[in-house]
């Protein structure tokens, strides 16, 4: 086997790219994982953090629950916690009809084994003075947390490595082709890559690749509206969000243990694949500000000291893409998380490897597939299945 | 066609040059201003009701001073002036002007970036306890509040503006006993050929550290400081070894610190200004043709945020790029002014290369900071947090040693400890300065208050 042939070759280095790698080598298969950029530089390395269960397109929450499980062992697996705090996710919300949904939620939530505890006004606001008094009830999510994306792919990655992942870094694949048995991959640098497996993990640039097999998706770009205010003592526990009647209140925070407070949400802004840049507009900082007061209106006592954007993929019924292709045997894909992948990133890495490895996976992931794109949508189908996937 | 708008940012010497030729032209412009007052920071206005004199104040720039003062209260009716107001962001050709807790959104036909410069610092062991100032803060603690930051302040680094300042305590009272400087004296008499090009501002340097000496304040070059020494009580001493190596603790209550300036460029790189490296002064600057032009369309700079040139200067450059803003619109403007400003600011760009040279940025002490040194105030990263973090992740880019341990996160978002955030990257990586690159400018430009409300029009 020459310096460059691996079992799979793994195209974009993101925390999904990463995770595969580590997990691959796990069960002694070689990788190669190649990413364009750094490491975790784009939607994985920018996104929010949150490490929530709750609210997702319920057929998701298996792969979320082991995913889970992944992220309460990680010092064992890969020696670093990624600032990992299982502090509890709160949905709160701002109206009856909005409780009459989490009740509904959490009744359904059940039966996927997510444990999911309403309060009502009073004891909320006893148990979480913070909240303001728009705030009528809340769906707590006592497992659920957050965690550091900035340092998540890159840990995964170096754990990869240590395992015997060899990993290329600035190194943009520029085609994929099949030939009778290995798919040849080729770089910018005029590497070639070859390997039995590929696995195209490239987040938003993934269709780029999908596409040259002649499975498109409609993949389109967008930059989460982050910030961060200065630190104040540690007090805010759980991750906090809102089951909104509108995108406009739908804003998210956490505090990490340095006391900051970091948030987003309301609108979505402006990204360009292109030049792999995604910005934060100013009004939308503006917009959110009044919705963050309402949430929690210590906060207008603080000043934002940054804000942030990354390139993350989006596909139309706000569910990823992953499995195996429809097309191309020995081609999978895991890409397009629609701005929930953080949480998500071990257990897909899991599931890949598994899948890969043995060829299906104990956990369901049809919904996800590259397939259903391949077909005429009916309308009444898209909105049925358009999913509820707020922060 | 309704007249452009021109809006610029900065009422210093720079700001209200650009305004002056553009109010000539019979323009309107929208000059911003983050302070309570204008003037800039050399002919900083002390607050309203202060009645010390021009002389007290500005010294060998009293008349300076004034012109610029009488030139702002002159533009003041034929100007959008707006004062305390931060321009907090920059896109799509607009900019974003919080006023007294509003937001509200200025589109611009052209932008002149007139913002100036802050102290350049080299961190070292104990200087992020209370009692130490750079040498501006200190400056402006006595100009503007007449207070001084101690009794017996000690004055390091290197620097026109170490002496300056030194010798403005001194006249106000303060018992100043010692200026430390890191540049070795060699480099002075190196430097001369070039400082000959501004005589009369050489000569003025050299008058300031005479009377220094002639007040028995002693003046060490070649230093290497050591420690800032205090505890609960306050700074006690300042240790350091002197050019010959002898280790030295002297005392005081007060250290004011810098090693020259470097440009605020953050509206700059919100505008997508190219930057280039210069290896003299190893610092990324925004890149600006010979009349002020950025490689952003529209976007002039001018003042000390391009090149530190001094206030002089600022008033030619401000001048110039207001003149190349007019060129640009098809406006009236005078070419033979503008190859004459062009010249006059060679010759001040020759002078500048000379204090480059006299006065180094010591870039060599960042690979020998003890591990426990503070590097990032804001969020308490030490000099052995971030080569711990260097060792564990790889990192050799400015950017991703942010993302891996935080440093330059805080509230001035590396604007104090950047260089040297950089320099500790480089020497621990073994990698050269330029290829750690600089940390991205991102929004807010200053802290915003979430309580900031958006004027919608």
């Amino acid at each position: 086997m020459s310096a460059l042939s691996a079992d799979v070759i793994i195209v974009g280095g993101g925390f999904m790219g990463a995770a595969s790698a580590f997990f691959l080598r796990q069960r002694g298969l070689s990788v190669i994982l190649i990413e364009r950029d750094r490491v975790g530089q784009h939607a994985s390395g920018v996104n929010f953090g949150n490490v929530r269960r709750q609210g997702r397109f319920l057929p998701q929450l298996p792969l979320a629950n082991r995913s889970r499980e992944i992220w309460g062992r990680l010092p064992e697996l890969i020696g670093e916690d990624l600032e990992f705090l299982p502090t509890g996710h709160l949905r709160a919300c701002y109206s009856e009809d909005r409780f009459q949904m989490l009740e509904d939620y959490a009744a359904k939530a059940r039966h996927y084994d997510l444990d999911l505890e309403l309060i009502g006004r009073n004891a909320l606001h006893k148990r979480f003075p913070f909240l303001g008094p728009d705030c009528i009830g809340a769906s707590f999510s006592p497992y659920d947390g957050h965690a550091n994306p900035r340092l998540a792919a890159p840990a995964f990655a170096r754990a990869a490595v240590r395992a015997g992942a060899r990993l290329f870094e600035q190194t943009e694949v520029l085609a994929i082709d099949k030939t009778d048995e290995d798919f040849e991959v080729t770089a910018a640098k005029g590497q070639v890559f070859r390997g039995p497996i590929v696995l195209v993990t490239a987040g938003a640039w993934g269709n780029l690749l999908s596409e040259q097999f002649g499975e498109p998706a409609p993949l389109a770009a967008h930059g989460p509206q982050m910030a961060v205010t200065e630190p104040m003592p540690y007090a805010l526990k759980p991750v906090v969000g809102i089951a909104a009647t509108n995108a406009e209140e739908n804003v998210y925070l956490r505090q990490v243990k340095r006391g900051n407070i970091v948030y987003g949400g309301s609108r979505r802004g402006p990204a360009y694949p292109d030049i792999r840049r995604a910005y934060v507009k100013p009004e939308n900082s503006l917009n959110q500000f009044p919705q963050l007061s309402r949430l929690v209106p210590a906060l207008r006592r603080l000043s934002i000291i940054r804000t942030w954007s990354g390139v993350e993929g989006y596909l139309p019924d706000e569910r990823p893409i992953m499995g195996p292709s429809a097309k191309v045997a020995g081609l999978y894909y895991a890409f397009g998380f629609c701005g929930h992948g953080f949480q998500l990133g071990p257990g897909v890495g899991d599931v890949m490897a598994e899948l890969i490895d043995r060829g299906q996976t104990s956990t369901p992931i049809e919904d996800f597939s590259i397939a259903r794109f391949q077909k005429v949508v009916r309308l009444s189908e898209l909105s049925q299945t358009a999913g509820d996937t707020p922060q | 066609m309704a007249d452009p708008l021109i809006a610029i940012v900065g009422a210093g010497p720079a700001g209200l040059r650009a305004a002056e030729a553009l109010v000539a032209a019979g323009l309107r412009p929208v000059l911003i201003e983050e302070g309570q007052r204008d003037g800039g920071q050399i002919y900083r206005r002390q607050p309203e009701g202060f009645q010390r004199g021009y002389r007290d104040l500005y010294g060998s720039e009293a008349e300076r001073a004034a012109r610029i003062h009488e030139l702002s209260e002159e533009l003041r009716t034929k100007i959008d002036y707006r004062p305390e107001t931060l321009a907090w962001a920059l896109a799509d050709q607009c900019l974003q002007l919080s006023h007294r807790g509003r937001s509200d959104n200025l589109p611009f036909d052209a932008l002149i970036l007139a913002t100036g410069a802050t102290d350049r610092i080299m961190p070292l062991r104990g200087w992020n306890q209370a009692g130490v100032f750079s040498l501006g803060g200190a400056q402006i603690a006595l100009k503007a509040q007449a207070c001084a930051i101690g009794r017996a302040p000690i004055f390091l680094g290197t620097g026109p503006l170490l002496y300056l300042v030194a010798a403005q305590y001194l006249k106000a009272g303060a018992d100043v006993q010692v200026v430390l400087d890191t540049a070795p004296p060699s480099r002075r008499l190196a430097a001369l050929p070039q400082l000959l090009s501004r005589p009369g501002l050489l000569w003025r340097g050299l008058a300031l550290t005479a009377q220094l000496r002639r007040a028995g304040v002693t003046l060490l070059r070649g230093v290497t400081p050591l420690e800032i020494l205090g505890g609960e009580g306050g700074l006690s001493g300042l240790s350091f070894r002197t050019h010959g190596g002898e280790s030295k603790t002297l005392a005081c209550d007060a250290v004011a610190l810098g090693y020259h300036l470097r440009p605020e460029t953050q509206l700059a790189d919100l505008a997508g200004c190219a930057f280039h490296f210069e290896p003299e002064t190893r610092q990324w600057l925004p890149e600006a043709d010979a009349e002020g032009r950025s490689s952003a369309q529209g976007v002039y700079l001018a003042g000390d945020n391009t090149r530190i040139l001094g206030a002089e200067a600022a008033e030619l450059s401000g001048r110039l790029a207001a003149l190349a803003a007019l060129e640009d619109l098809g406006l009236a403007s005078d070419e033979t002014e503008r190859r004459r400003l062009v010249t006059d600011l060679a010759r001040m760009e020759r002078f500048r290369k000379g204090l480059v040279q006299a006065f180094p940025w010591p870039h060599h002490f960042a690979k020998s900071l003890p591990d426990d040194t503070v590097i990032c105030r804001c969020e308490v990263v030490t000099a052995g947090d971030l080569r711990q973090s260097l060792d564990l992740t790889g990192a050799k880019e400015v950017n991703r040693a942010k993302a891996f341990s935080r440093v330059g996160m805080g509230r001035c978002q590396g604007r104090y400890c950047g260089h040297a955030a950089a320099e500790v990257i480089a020497a621990a990586q073994g990698v050269p300065l330029e290829t750690v690159g600089r940390l991205r400018g991102q929004a807010p430009v200053k802290p915003l208050p979430v309580a900031t409300e958006r004027v919608v029009a």
